[in-house]
């Protein structure tokens, strides 16, 4: 029986993140959101509505694309996380990242964070999706400025150069 | 937040052990989409929390002489991806993809949708179920209810059961199994929703110690089921009303129909009114608009959701033509 009662409060919690192992210290109904930014100075991670509405906080953890405001930390314990830090490598920006600079893809770009880790997660998958894949896979997110098309144009993009279409 | 341990059982069995005998001083934690929340805003104040999540037999999805088995920790991008969900039950499929969002059906758990509280905003500002004043008066009759209850709402309770694959769950006669420390049982899901009378009521017929393990629904041979949801928005927000209608036909009448409306009573509603005026008649645009009329014949709005009687009515008149025209 793998039972563990912790008391007092404070739980050591280590995952990996962009590769690299972490541990913190956290209540473990902490909003991995919250470790994420405070505990790791992973800032890119965004905070929109903290309600499992707008995606901007959306992370890669094991495979899988989550709200991290809807993730208590306890549930992040030896998890592989991906954040839109991960992406980039060295000097080098993700194929995403470039796509949405060049095609007007982020204009505040509170959203883009999420959306970009939404299309890495879609790609990542279906290297060339429809239009209509793509508003699926992109609608747990949502921008307040670009009024998506950009959004949409820049993920069509990054797929088209990946693919070397 | 308040102070709690927390425990991680690996079995149902020491789960149920764990959990306390009264309502208050333990939750069980699944994918927590709900959950979170309502502790950060302590709705709920739990001095120790379950997880269930390293349970390993609340996992997948299983087929077998009862039905399809749907475990309990199964997410619900597990169940709209799973092949013999979409081949069998395809309403089902499509009311869990319209689900809330990609992110929240990742962590989201189906028993965690089933047993999900209320987003009444009274509850969730931690007034409670029954939200009433310092007077006594009743906060939702008096207050903000847009998006409350038209349909057994006689009192005291108003807000909607939450979840939206419930209800086309019901029409394909899903049950719920249970397991406490005295041992397992299995409901009709129906049953399973109750609308609570005092403060100390739960709106599920569930004791605080028990875990819900599994969804079996049966084999759907020749019903034709169809399940139909009307938003404001495609995403991010609640529906506004559901339906969920199940046919079984005899040539071209009705030979047996079950109607379950959502989002419009703190249950979800089936509608034996409307059942009844499908039968023997046959499927088409007038027969559904008298279903339509029956299930809501005996609506109550409150001060300001007259509006929800209408797009309820929508709502079961498309399930049932939409159930007409398409296979199970
Ligand atoms: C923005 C947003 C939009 C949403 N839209 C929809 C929608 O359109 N349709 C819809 O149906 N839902 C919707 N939801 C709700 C979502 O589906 C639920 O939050 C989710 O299914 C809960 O599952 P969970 O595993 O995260 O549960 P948790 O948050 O872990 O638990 C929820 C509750 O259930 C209890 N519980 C969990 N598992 C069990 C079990 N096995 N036995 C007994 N009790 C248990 C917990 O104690 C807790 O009280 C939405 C949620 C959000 C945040
Ligand atoms: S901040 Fe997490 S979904 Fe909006
Ligand atoms: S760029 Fe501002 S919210 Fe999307």
């Amino acid at each position: 029986m793998s039972t563990t009662t912790h008391q007092p409060q404070k739980s050591e919690i280590s995952f990996t993140v962009n590769g690299q192992r972490a541990t913190v210290h956290a209540h473990p109904m902490e909003r991995l959101l919250d470790v994420l930014r405070q505990q790791v100075n992973l800032t890119g991670v965004k905070e929109g509505c903290g309600e499992g509405e707008c995606g901007s906080c959306s992370i890669l953890m094991n495979g899988v694309l989550v709200n991290s405001c809807l993730v208590p930390i306890l549930q992040a314990n030896d998890a592989d996380i991906i954040t839109i830090e991960g992406l980039a490598s060295q000097d080098r920006l993700h194929v995403l990242q470039q796509a949405f600079l060049d095609c007007g893809g982020a204009q505040c770009g509170i959203c883009t964070p999420g959306m970009i880790l939404a299309a890495f997660h879609l790609l990542s998958k279906n290297p060339q999706p429809s239009r209509e894949e793509i508003g699926e896979a992109l609608s747990g997110n949502l921008c307040r400025c670009t009024g998506y098309t950009q959004i949409f144009e820049s993920v069509a993009e990054a797929a088209r150069r990946s693919t070397g279409r | 937040m308040r102070a709690f341990d927390y425990v991680s059982p690996t079995s149902t069995r020491q789960a149920a052990n764990l959990l306390s005998s009264t309502w208050g001083n333990t939750e069980i934690l699944a994918g927590g989409t709900d959950l979170l929340a309502l502790m950060k805003e302590d709705v709920v104040t739990p001095k120790r929390l379950v997880n269930i999540k390293e349970i390993a037999d609340l996992r997948g999805v299983k087929s077998d002489s009862s039905g399809l088995r749907i475990g309990s920790l199964t997410t619900l991008a597990e169940v709209a991806e799973d092949a013999g969900v979409r081949e069998k039950y395809p309403a089902f499929a499509e009311a869990v993809r319209e689900a809330a969002s990609p992110q929240i059906r990742n962590m989201a758990t189906v028993g965690g949708n089933l047993c999900q509280r209320p987003r009444c905003w009274y509850f969730r500002n931690g007034l409670g179920l029954l939200p009433k004043d310092e007077s006594g008066k009743e906060l939702v009759e008096e207050g903000d209810n847009r998006y409350h209850a038209i349909l057994g709402n006689d009192g005291p309770a108003r807000f909607v059961s939450p979840s939206t694959i419930v209800p086309v769950l019901i029409a394909y006669g899903a049950k719920v199994r249970l397991e406490g420390p005295k041992g397992k049982r299995e409901l009709p899901l129906e049953k399973f929703y109750v609308i609570p009378k005092t403060d100390r009521d739960r709106e599920h017929d569930l004791l605080p110690n028990e875990i819900v393990t599994e969804v079996v629904i049966p084999a759907a041979n020749g019903w034709k089921v169809a399940h139909y949801e009307i938003r404001q928005k495609a995403a991010f927000d609640w529906p506004l009303a559901v339906a969920a209608v199940a046919l079984k036909m005899d040539g071209s009448s009705v030979q047996a129909a079950r109607v379950v409306l959502g989002h419009v009573a703190p249950t979800p509603w089936p509608s034996p009114q409307a059942e009844a005026a499908l039968k023997g008649q046959p499927a088409n645009e007038d027969s559904a608009k008298k279903a339509a009329d029956a299930a809501l014949a005996n609506a109550k709005p409150l001060s300001q959701n007259a509006y929800k009687v209408q797009l309820a009515r929508v709502a079961v008149k498309r399930a049932i033509l939409k159930a007409a025209g398409g296979a199970a």
